[in-house]
């Protein structure tokens, strides 16, 4: 297998794209990252949710590679951002093709509330779970009751999460949501699928992000290489895991990663995890060893995730304050943390050269990590 | 919801059989399958593992919101997730006793189904 190396990127806003369907979205962030490429594009991928079930479309990798030109190259439409990801990495390393475009997007505003919900939840069990009413959001709220529970915790502990992730995301002008918010106004915020309320809940929004993989790094700039990758899977019924606080894939797919890439935990000096709740970035790093068992909630109220911090976390501003891009999501945590090795990020962790990027979909039924190093 | 979806698990939805295994007397809900597998019809009897009051509800729910979901531990030993209901959320606790009923989960419209379905409320 050969080096794989980031050759691109590129997004849009994140925000309510009344005026662009997504093909436009999709088209616009490729554009980006294909901005000063001259060579072969061996293969296009599409990472996408919710078009067919919200936007009466599903074949869009055709159509974003018509859009940019490229009618006849390989095409794939894949459902999430970091198995797109690890696809294209696969496909480079392996020779089979030289570059692979993976563009990510999603459009999910055209649609009221009721009907976005029943769409996140086809990523439940649709017999067992969804039938019964149960929304993505609240199987969430019910790890997050068991987490309270089994260590006596009460709301305030998980404030930290979001107020950290909105406080990163002011910076970031492509964001969903550029204010502050403070632990105060967390703990009194409007019950969504309580105990989750208004301002621990994340919102879906209208974006892309596209990133060119490749075998040759680009002609100027930093070095990025795709160090690690791995996906590993688990159950899609919540109630089938024997443990409801234990992120089997997301460990799984960590040690994986972390093995390729041959590095230690310490040695990540910034990270990208899905985040749409405190809980699920909670879990996320307690399932990869930055926290002992059920004290994940600690490194917000010891600061560790901020931007300053020993595991710092949504630079961004995380799902909550940049907005939830569903599908897109994998692609763009690999811009973003790019960004970060390049020494061009909005929030800018200090001389940062490895980062983690944790994509999963559904309640961490499958989940892809990603390690970046710069080498120069 | 389509009738076929449905009708298919009617002995699921209707009276809570799922499989036991004639070997290791294992119970299992949803039913496996297999040569060992055996219809099991479950006592119904539980106890909440964890649960959560939705507020945003998905389309088809909308009318029922609020209303409780659940992660049942049953007294065979298989978790299951289901609405709790004849009981308001400042009453549910973490570890409460509760029994399976038969409720009309959803109407379909004019032209739909009457979707029936098991809930579980507090032990009478």
């Amino acid at each position: 297998m050969r080096p794989v190396y980031i050759a691109g990127i590129g997004q849009t806003s994140i925000a309510e794209h009344w005026d662009k369907t997504a093909q436009d979205l999709a088209y616009d962030a490729a554009q980006q990252a294909l901005h000063g490429y001259t060579g072969p594009i061996g293969a296009i991928y599409v990472a996408n949710a919710l078009s067919a079930a919200l936007g009466n479309q599903s074949n869009l990798a055709p159509a974003v590679a018509a859009s940019l030109g490229l009618r006849g190259v390989e095409t794939l439409t894949i459902e999430a951002g970091g198995m797109a990801i690890r696809q294209a990495q696969l496909a480079v390393a392996a020779g089979v093709v030289d570059a692979v475009l993976v563009v990510g997007v999603e459009k999910v505003t055209d649609v009221l509330d009721e009907r976005r919900e029943a769409a996140l939840a086809l990523s439940m069990d649709a017999d067992w779970e969804a039938f019964h009413g149960v929304t993505v959001t609240a199987q969430w709220a019910m790890v997050m009751r068991s987490y309270m529970h089994t260590y006596a915790l009460g709301a305030a502990a998980f404030a930290p999460f979001p107020v950290n992730a909105h406080a990163n995301g002011v910076n970031n002008k492509q964001a969903l949501y550029r204010f502050p918010i403070s632990a105060d106004k967390y703990q009194s915020a409007a019950a969504v699928a309580a105990p989750i309320g208004l301002l621990d809940c994340a919102t879906e929004a209208d974006g892309a992000a596209a990133v060119l993989i490749s075998a040759t790094p680009p002609a100027a700039g930093a070095v990025i290489r795709i160090a690690g990758s791995a996906v590993a899977s688990d159950s899609v019924a919540l109630h089938s895991r024997p443990d409801l606080l234990t992120l089997n894939a997301v460990t799984l797919s960590f040690e994986r990663a972390m093995a390729q890439a041959g590095i230690e935990r310490s040695d990540v000096d910034v990270f990208d995890v899905t985040d749409p709740h405190a809980i699920a970035a909670i879990l996320a790093l307690e399932a990869m060893g930055y926290a002992a068992t059920g004290t994940g909630y600690l490194l917000g109220s010891t600061g560790a995730i901020r931007p300053d911090g020993g595991v710092p976390l949504a630079l961004g501003g995380g799902c909550k304050a940049r907005g939830n891009l569903l599908g897109a999501l994998g692609v763009l945590q690999i811009v973003e943390l790019s960004q970060q090795l390049q020494g061009t990020a909005p929030t800018q962790v200090a001389d940062a050269r490895i980062a983690l990027a944790q994509c999963m979909t559904g309640i961490g039924s499958t989940v892809a990590t990603h390690i970046l190093v710069r080498d120069a | 919801m389509e009738l076929a979806r449905h009708w298919r698990q009617r002995n699921a939805r209707y009276r809570l059989e799922g499989s036991r295994n004639a070997s290791t007397g294992v119970v299992a809900f949803p039913a496996e399958h297999g040569v060992d597998w055996q219809p099991y019809c479950l006592s119904g009897h539980g106890s909440v593992l964890t649960y959560a009051v939705v507020h945003a509800a998905s389309a088809g729910y909308e009318n029922d919101s609020p209303y409780i979901v659940a992660i049942i531990v049953l007294a065979e030993g298989p978790r299951i997730t289901a609405q709790l209901t004849d009981v308001s959320s400042g009453e549910v606790t973490i570890g409460m006793q509760v029994e399976m009923v038969t409720r009309l989960m959803a109407d379909t419209g004019p032209d739909g189904l009457l979707l029936y379905a098991y809930k579980f409320r507090p032990v009478l």
